[in-house]
């Protein structure tokens, strides 16, 4: 797993290596210093001898300015390589999921893609940083420090051989504890914002049906789970900071005294025992020792915290999309004739039983088909084999005579254009929506295609015409211009067949008609497949399909299928004649 | 910490002080605790700085005059280790209370932010939903209460003993020199005025740092969710190329942000030893000078330690600065939208659960009948008239418009009788769902 995501390195791999030597620098620096600083005070101030302190005050100045250049390096290149890293990052997941299929899309959900894309990607981020810079600072912090300790006097050290795995140990338990709270709140965080959402999206649903108060009791429970988990981790984590502390006093205090006794019987005598600036010295590496130890531990909860993110984001990485291209593609598509030969499909290997089962179909090129069938009956499902969104369990689907799994993908959906049950308009002027369908749509190409999708008199009405901005998600459009547009959109493709799914239930009747008559008049050897819920969309069709169960009930023309099928004549007459009968009072 | 989720545009506070006192009245109910909180960081601080300068007052009153001693008594240096080991302890104690008290200070106050933009954001008109985008308003739940949290539990209490070890260290390096003092507060003036200079520098970035992390993400989301059109129209190469630009942008500005910030640490750290540096040299020749009159050499030894621990703390500070206006840029955009305008409700008439006898006379009831009746107290005269729920709806006249501006419905008059089917039909954007909006008075 380190290793998939340590490729997102590359290019700042020497930035990651030279971090953590300046780093070195600079501890080694901050670890002379104070070295310095007692012989300043030591043979300079207390024999008040000035050219040793100003020789030592120099030497000092000159450390610092060390410490400061391999400072400033270190944090540029810290960052340098971090944010590289997340670049880079950010740059193979984006890819990776450019390349899923809708079963791969299916599998993760959209709000936990851009959850991995995001946070997760920051959290690493943070962690990397962390691991060049803190994560070598510390050990080296505190193996240097403990070297020039024992230089200075081996005896004292004994107190840190005691202290110190006694502190780790302590902060080691500490962090066991707290791992498991963390874990669950982080669950816990991702319900609230669940909750936070849907309420959002659903505020007018919460209103009609005056469900404030129970969606505020929903929230204010996981809030309350929130609190309480997070009271118990932080709760465990605050003896952190007193343990710390006790052991910096206890060392201090052990070797205040035993410190004292070798300065004394030495007779302040360096060579026969310890100096009083050595003391002073000893006292600053103390800390410098246990600051460090400290902050190895905050390493080491950061990178815990990082375990699921690291999860996340490798488990994108490796995703591989079921659809391949094949060895040879084909790339030319003949016409729009389409064949399903015995086809049957599963949406996962584990499900139960097949969306579509032993469908049998033969459709001309240029033929228009209507789909009718009740929700759920797997209409969606037949449509979507064609542009192979998904690849069949049984059977073959045939497109102008040859498998759709011999295609170039994209040759194959350059071909068959589809306009989704979920219009989606994106972010951009209405020109570029359009240009998704063929990037080098001329104006007169434009306006035509809108124009079939009778889309072009409201656009007229926008005050900037077809430069008018869409903001996110199509807000400032009406869902019937939403779903025109996306007509219009597929239509610029000039593709060989041309599927509708649901795609005129916000339009009305009249307008329904008028792009049927539009489809029928300008683009005649266009197979159109239309999925509707209205007879009236699909009565005037070469060849209606009745989907239900998963299987083609009945396919004929309309006048066919009102003798043929008791389901058909149903659906026709509670919509034609109102339901007056239908319906009784 | 919960996923960090970075987003608003980097704006400032606009009106920080105002925020900041809202977020303290927040911690009002634990205003007995904050006392105990801030005399256990007084605490903690002081036995910090009592611990610093009885290294060198073991160093001066108790090792110095034993050296050369034939039979030192250590007696008294024992005894004054053991009083050290109880003010040590009273620190440990009181870091350790403080902490504990604090968890509860933090998260509570996080809770009850919490808890009250939600039941708030309940009540307010449908017509503030469509105006603020999704994304927008969830930040204001995630980020922005985390920052919060951070500033409540941690930068305040950091702030508060970083300020508390700063006066006590002032107070004992004035007692032992003023004249070196000055110099100390000096050299402390230029520091602060180099951490400053790159802070003021580096904000730009930030900002810019804010602003591509903002369009990343709001690229992101909108390319994911539609992802399926993207395949179904072989967009991924141009989502692609469009992703690259922003991505590279993200990179550029947060690793120049991230430098500065970087930074700060190292800049602080070693302009304090060259403070320490400018110190030895002025307290030497001073010390010498007079004749160890104006400051003894034992004295400078001392001072130069304390110095160490004045410089410390203010670089703490600083640090925490940046997280505080963020927080508080934060605050101020959650104390937006609890401050907005809940949906006017006053209306005295309610709906309750009704029996009816074979008179017609209507009685209110608590159990669940089945009928309901409207209950309307009569502000007049005081009494009470049930109407029996039945679902009759009369318009008068009614003009109304989304925005004030434009006029959506003119004079609309109609009447439903209590079983009616009426069908509302018409082109597009004709008002049809604008009527049936005013009904439930969305």
């Amino acid at each position: 797993m380190i290793k998939r995501l340590a490729r997102c390195i590359r290019e700042y791999k020497w930035a990651a290596l030279l971090s953590p030597i300046c780093m070195v620098g600079e501890v080694a620096m901050e670890v002379l210093i104070p070295m310095v600083m007692a012989a300043l005070i030591d043979r300079g101030i207390e024999v008040g001898d000035m050219s040793v302190v100003v020789k030592q005050g120099g030497l000092l100045a000159l450390l610092s300015v060390c410490s400061l250049c391999f400072g400033v390096a270190s944090a540029f290149l810290g960052s340098y390589a971090s944010t590289g890293f997340a670049r880079n990052l950010r740059h193979d997941m984006f890819y990776r999921v450019q390349t899923f299929d809708f079963s791969n899309i299916d599998k993760f959900s959209t709000s936990s893609i851009v959850t991995r894309l995001t946070s997760d990607v920051a959290n690493l981020q943070m962690t990397f940083q962390m691991l060049i810079r803190m994560a070598f600072r510390c050990p080296v912090m505190l193996v240097l420090a403990l070297v020039m300790a024992f230089r200075i006097s081996p005896k004292l050290c004994v107190v840190y051989c005691i202290v110190l795995p006694l502190l780790a140990v302590v902060l080691f338990i500490l962090i066991r504890m707290v791992r498991t709270i963390f874990d669950r709140v982080f669950r816990t965080y991702d319900k609230l914002n669940n909750v936070v959402q849907e309420n959002l999206h659903g505020i007018r649903v919460v209103k009609s049906f005056v469900r404030e108060d129970k969606e505020c009791e929903k929230f204010t429970t996981v809030s309350d789970q929130i609190y309480r988990d997070f009271v118990k981790a932080e709760r465990i984590m605050s003896v952190n900071n007193p343990a710390m502390q006790f052991a910096v006093y206890t060392c201090m205090i052990v070797i205040s005294y035993l410190g004292a006794k070798l300065v004394i019987q030495s007779g302040n005598n360096e060579a026969l025992g310890l100096t009083t600036g050595q003391l002073t010295s000893m006292f600053t590496y103390t800390s410098q020792i246990l600051m460090g130890l400290m902050m190895l531990s905050m390493v080491f909860v950061m990178v815990t915290m990082s375990r699921a993110p690291l999860r996340r984001t490798h488990e994108i990485l490796v995703e591989e999309p079921e659809l391949h291209n094949p060895e040879a593609p084909v790339t030319e598509v003949a016409d729009g004739s389409i064949d399903f030969d015995n086809v049957s499909f599963r949406y996962s290997k584990t499900a139960d039983r097949d969306a579509l089962s032993g469908v049998n179909l033969h459709i001309a090129s240029g033929q228009t088909v209507g789909i009718l069938g009740a929700t759920g009956s797997s209409k969606s499902t037949l449509v979507q084999l064609i542009p192979r969104l998904y690849d069949v369990t049984e059977g073959s689907v045939k497109v102008g005579g040859v498998d759709v799994r011999d295609y170039d993908i994209e040759s194959l959906r350059n071909a068959v254009s589809m306009v989704l049950q979920k219009n989606v308009l994106f972010s951009g002027t209405i020109k570029d929506n359009l240009r998704w369908g063929s990037p080098d749509a001329t104006d007169e190409e434009m306006i035509r295609a809108c124009r079939l999708a009778c889309a072009d008199d409201f656009i007229r009405t926008f005050p900037d015409g077809y430069d008018t901005r869409i903001e996110q998600g199509g807000t400032n459009v009406s869902g019937g211009q939403k779903q025109r547009l996306c007509i219009a959109r597929a239509l610029l493709k000039k593709p060989k067949i041309l599927i509708l799914d649901d795609s005129t239930s916000a339009v009305d009747t009249r307008t329904d008609a008028m792009i049927r008559k539009a489809f029928a008049e300008e683009i005649p050897d266009t197979t159109k497949l239309i999925i509707a819920q209205r007879v009236a969309s699909v009565q005037d069709a070469d060849l209606i399909l009745v989907m239900d169960g998963g299987r083609v009930a009945a396919q004929g023309t309309h006048a066919e299928l009102l003798k043929t099928s008791s389901i058909y004549r149903e659906v026709y007459e509670s919509q034609a004649k109102g339901g007056d009968e239908a319906c009784p009072r | 910490m919960p996923p960090v989720k970075f987003s608003g545009d980097g704006r400032k506070a606009k009106n920080p002080k105002k925020t900041l006192g809202r977020l303290l009245g927040y911690l009002k109910p634990y205003r007995k605790v904050m006392i105990v909180v801030v005399v256990c960081i007084l605490l903690t601080s002081v036995a910090q700085v009592a611990g610093s300068k009885s290294l060198e007052y073991i160093v001066e009153d108790f090792i110095r005059p034993m050296i050369g001693q034939s039979n030192p008594d250590f007696a008294p240096l024992i005894r004054f280790l053991f009083g050290m080991a109880c003010v040590y302890l009273v620190g440990m104690v009181s870091s350790f209370l403080y902490n504990w008290l604090m968890v509860k200070v933090g998260q509570g106050t996080q809770k009850k932010i919490r808890d009250d933009m939600f039941t708030h954001m309940q009540t307010l008109p449908i017509r503030y939903f469509d105006t603020h985008p999704v994304g927008d308003l969830m930040s204001r739940y995630t980020s922005d209460i985390d920052t919060l949290r951070q500033m409540i539990s941690q930068s305040i209490p950091q702030c508060i003993s970083s300020i508390v070890t700063l006066v006590v260290v002032f107070l004992a390096m004035l007692i032992t020199s003023p004249i070196l003092t000055a110099v100390v507060i000096f050299t402390a003036f230029g520091i602060l005025l180099v951490t400053k200079t790159v802070a003021a520098k580096s904000a730009r970035f930030f900002v810019g740092q804010q602003r591509a992390l903002g369009a990343v993400n709001g690229f992101v989301e909108e390319m994911i969710h539609g992802q399926r059109v993207v395949k179904v129209f072989c967009h991924e190469e141009a989502s692609k190329e469009q992703f690259d630009v922003i991505n590279e942008e993200l990179r550029a500005n947060a690793c120049t942000a991230g430098s500065f910030s970087n930074m700060m640490g190292p800049v602080n750290n070693n302009l304090g030893y060259l403070q320490y540096t400018i110190l030895a040299i002025i307290g030497g020749l001073l010390a010498i000078a007079s004749g160890e009159t104006l400051i003894s050499l034992g004295g400078l030894a001392s001072f130069m330690l304390l110095s160490r621990s004045f410089n410390m703390p203010i670089g703490q500070v600083s640090n925490q600065i940046n997280a505080i206006v963020m927080a508080l840029a934060g605050a101020e955009r959650i104390f937006e939208l609890m401050d907005q305008e809940p949906e006017t409700d006053n209306g005295y008439v309610t709906l309750v659960n009704a029996s009816i006898d074979e008179n017609g006379v209507i009685t209110e009831c608590p159990e669940h009948t089945g009928h309901w009746a409207w209950k309307h107290p009569h502000q007049a005269d005081g009494t009470v008239t049930y109407t029996e729920l039945k679902g009759d709806i009369t318009m008068y006249n009614v003009d109304f418009g989304y925005v004030p501006e434009k006029t959506v419905l003119h004079d609309i008059s109609l009447y439903a009788t209590p079983g009616q089917k009426i069908a509302f039909v018409g082109a597009t954007g004709a008002g049809k769902t604008t009527i049936t909006n005013l009904i439930n008075r969305f």
